[in-house]
C-alpha cells in the first residue's frame, strides 16, 4: 500500500466529527467512519497539522488525545472562541461547528481508497428535502417507510 | 445476564438543556416503560442567568419550564412509579421545590408523592470567608486568584456529586430537585441507589458517568445534530430521546422508545461521547475519575447499543466551582447586503463603521466583523467570497468595560443604511440590545469545605 499512488482527500469523506466548548477552548472529536481508517487519521491528523489548518482561528496550542476504542481522536483548540461563553463576539461562540471546519482538512490516502469513499459524508446526488424524515436516500443507516 | 433482566433499570433522558424540546419528557413518560426520568437544564452560563432572575425576584432563579412540565406528567409518574431527577433548581432549589409541590397539588397527587431537594452547592455568600480562610479559588485557566474580582462575582456554585441525590431517593422522594449537581450524576445516582453501589465501586460508577454523558444532551445521542448520513435520519420530527437500560454488573444498553424517530447506533453514541471532551483518560466528576478510552460499544439490536468495559479511579479531594462575574458589556448588530459584490459592500461598511467608532473616541476591548453566509463559522477556511455571492449578512460585535461606549456602538449601525455602501436592508429589528458580560471563572475547592453544607430535604406534596 505504501507504494501505491496516493491522492489528497478531505476528511469529510473519511470521518465524522462533533465539537463543543469549555471556556475559551473548543474541542473537536474526529471519528473514522471505518475503524480500519483510524491509523490514517492517527498518522496524518497530528496536533501540528491541525494547528496549521486552523491558522489564526486558534490563538493557543492544539492538544490531541487518542481514543482507539472508538476509532477517534480528540483535539483541544485553546484560545479559539474569542474568550468563550458570554464574552465571545463570535457567531459560533460555543464552537459548535469547528467540527466541520476540521473536516475541510485534506490527507493523503491510496487512490483506490479515495475512489471508494468519494461522496461519503455529503448529501447523495438526487436527494431532496422531500426525502428527509422518511429514512430514504442512502444505502445504510435509514429505515424504509 | 440478558438485557431484559428484570433487575435492569431504565433511565430516560428528557431535557438536554434549558430550552430543549418541551414535548420530549412527555414522550419519554408516555412512550413505554421507564423507571427514572432525568432532566438536565444547566450549562456553564445558565447559573448566572438564573442568578440575575433571582436578584429581580427572590422566588425565581430556577428552570421555570420544569414546573408546568411536571404539572402535566406528575400523575403519570406517580401511577407508574417513575422517579424524576433534575437540576432544574438552578440557584434556587427551594423556590423550585415549592412551586413543584403546588403544581403537584393542582395535578392531583397530594398525599401520593414526595419532593426532595438538594441544597448547599451555592457558595456565593461564603466566598469572602473562604478567601479569608486561605482558599484562593484560583482560575483554572489563567492561574489568577479570585479576590480582585470578588466584588463583581454574581454566582458561585459547586459541582456536586450523586450522594445527596442517592440519599433523597433512599428517603422515598419521587422527584428530586438539585442546584448545580453535575450533569452526569442525574443519571448515575439512580444506578447507585437501585444497585447499592458505594463510592468505592469505581468502575461501575465510571460506567454510570458514561451513561450520564450520553443522556445529558438529550437527542444528541439519538440522531440529533449528528453528521452520520444526517439526511437519512428517520422521522426527526418525533425524535426519540435516549434511554439507558442499566444492569447491576455495570454495563448498560442505550436505546429509545419504539416508534419514535432518530436512531441509536454505535456511531451516534461515539459522536456524543466526544462532545465537550477534554482528556478522555481523565474524565473528572465529583464521584469518580472515568477513563473514556476504555469504553466498548457494541450494536446488540436495532437502536440498541451496549456499553461495557469502562474503568474508573477514585474521586479527587477537590470539587469544581462554577463562578460567574461581571466583566463588561457587549452588543452585536447585523445588516444584510445584496448582489452584486455583496461581500465587498459588507466589508466596506464595516471599515467605515470602525473609523466612526475610532473618531468618536470610544473604547472597546474588541470589535469583531463576520460575514454570515460566508465566513462566520469557518473563518478564513472559507476562502475569498465570490463577487456573485447573492447576499451576505454583516455581523458586527463590540465589547468593552464602559457600558455607555457599547450603547453608542449600537447607535452607529442603523446610520450605515443611508450613509454607507448600497444595496443594504434587514434592519427591521431596531437597535441591538446591550448585554452584560458574565464571564466564567472555573476553580477548585477542597471537598471538605463544601460537603458538610450539603443538605437533603424531602417533603410530601
Amino acid at each position: 500500500m505504501s507504494n501505491a499512488a496516493t491522492v489528497r482527500v478531505q476528511l469529510v469523506h473519511l470521518a465524522h466529527a462533533r465539537s463543543g466548548d469549555k471556556g475559551d477552548t473548543a474541542n473537536v472529536g474526529l471519528i473514522a467512519y471505518d475503524p480500519a481508517h483510524f491509523d490514517l487519521l492517527r498518522e496524518q491528523v497530528t496536533a501540528e497539522r491541525v494547528k496549521a489548518h486552523f491558522g489564526g482561528m486558534v490563538e493557543g496550542d492544539v492538544e490531541r488525545f487518542e481514543l482507539p476504542n472508538l476509532g477517534a481522536l480528540n483535539f483541544l483548540l485553546h484560545g479559539a472562541l474569542d474568550g468563550g461563553g458570554t464574552i465571545s463576539l463570535m457567531n459560533d461562540a460555543q464552537g459548535k461547528v469547528f467540527s466541520t471546519a476540521l473536516l475541510r482538512m485534506e490527507i493523503d490516502v491510496p487512490a483506490e481508497l479515495a475512489e471508494a469513499v468519494a461522496g461519503r459524508g455529503r448529501v447523495p446526488a438526487g436527494w431532496s428535502v422531500d426525502d428527509y424524515g422518511a429514512g430514504r436516500g442512502t444505502g445504510d443507516g435509514g429505515t424504509e417507510r | 445476564m440478558s438485557d431484559t433482566d428484570v433487575r435492569t433499570i431504565r433511565i430516560a433522558s428528557g431535557q438536554g438543556f434549558w430550552g430543549d424540546d418541551l414535548e420530549a419528557p412527555v414522550r419519554q413518560v408516555e412512550g413505554g416503560p421507564i423507571d427514572y426520568l432525568m432532566l438536565d437544564y444547566l450549562a456553564e452560563v445558565t447559573m448566572s442567568i438564573m442568578q440575575k432572575q433571582r436578584d429581580r425576584d427572590p422566588s425565581a432563579g430556577y428552570a421555570r419550564d420544569f414546573v408546568p412540565l411536571m404539572e402535566r406528567i406528575f400523575p403519570a409518574c406517580v401511577e407508574r412509579d417513575i422517579r424524576v431527577v433534575t437540576n432544574a433548581g438552578g440557584v434556587n432549589p427551594q423556590g423550585c421545590a415549592e412551586a413543584l409541590i403546588e403544581a403537584g397539588r393542582r395535578a392531583g397527587v397530594a398525599g401520593r408523592a414526595r419532593v426532595g431537594r438538594v441544597e448547599g452547592d451555592d457558595i456565593l455568600d461564603r466566598l469572602p470567608d473562604l478567601i479569608a480562610a486561605g482558599h484562593a479559588l484560583t482560575n483554572m485557566e489563567t492561574g489568577e486568584p479570585l479576590e480582585p474580582v470578588l466584588d463583581r462575582v454574581r454566582s458561585a456554585n459547586v459541582y456536586i456529586g450523586a450522594e445527596p441525590i442517592v440519599e433523597a431517593l433512599g428517603q422515598g422522594a419521587h422527584v428530586i430537585v438539585t442546584g448545580r449537581s453535575t450533569d452526569t450524576a442525574l443519571t448515575y445516582a439512580p444506578m447507585m441507589h437501585a444497585f447499592g453501589w458505594t463510592r468505592d465501586d469505581h468502575d461501575r460508577i465510571a460506567t454510570g458517568v458514561v451513561a450520564g454523558h450520553i443522556n445529558e444532551c438529550g437527542a444528541q445521542s439519538s440522531g440529533g445534530n449528528c453528521l452520520i448520513d444526517w439526511w437519512s435520519a428517520p422521522d426527526m420530527a418525533r425524535v426519540g430521546f435516549p434511554i439507558v437500560e442499566a444492569s447491576p454488573d455495570g454495563t448498560f444498553v442505550v436505546t429509545k422508545h419504539p416508534g419514535t424517530g432518530g436512531r441509536v447506533t454505535r456511531q451516534t453514541i461515539a459522536e456524543q461521547i466526544l462532545y465537550e471532551m477534554g482528556d478522555p483518560s481523565e474524565y473528572i466528576t465529583p464521584d469518580v475519575v472515568a477513563d473514556f478510552t476504555t469504553i466498548a460499544l457494541d450494536e446488540v439490536g436495532e437502536d440498541r447499543v451496549k456499553v461495557s468495559g469502562v474503568t474508573g479511579g477514585p474521586r479527587t479531594d477537590f470539587l469544581k466551582v462554577s463562578i460567574a462575574y461581571s466583566d463588561g458589556w457587549k452588543a452585536t448588530g447585523t445588516l444584510t447586503y445584496a448582489w452584486p459584490d455583496a461581500a465587498a459592500k459588507a466589508r466596506a461598511a464595516a471599515k467605515i463603521l470602525r473609523e466612526r467608532l475610532d473618531r468618536l473616541g470610544l473604547e472597546f476591548d474588541a470589535v469583531r466583523t463576520e460575514l454570515v453566509g460566508w465566513d462566520s463559522t469557518h473563518g478564513p477556511l472559507a476562502g475569498d467570497p465570490p463577487a456573485d455571492l447573492p447576499e451576505v449578512q454583516l455581523r458586527v460585535g463590540a465589547r468593552g468595560k464602559k457600558r455607555e461606549d457599547v450603547e453608542r456602538f449600537t447607535r452607529e449601525i442603523a446610520p450605515l443604511v443611508l450613509t454607507g455602501p448600497p444595496s443594504v436592508t434587514g434592519f427591521a429589528g431596531g437597535r441591538p440590545r446591550v448585554q452584560e458580560i458574565m464571564a466564567y471563572w472555573p476553580a477548585l475547592v477542597r471537598r471538605e469545605v463544601v460537603e458538610p453544607h450539603l443538605g437533603v430535604h424531602v417533603e410530601e406534596v
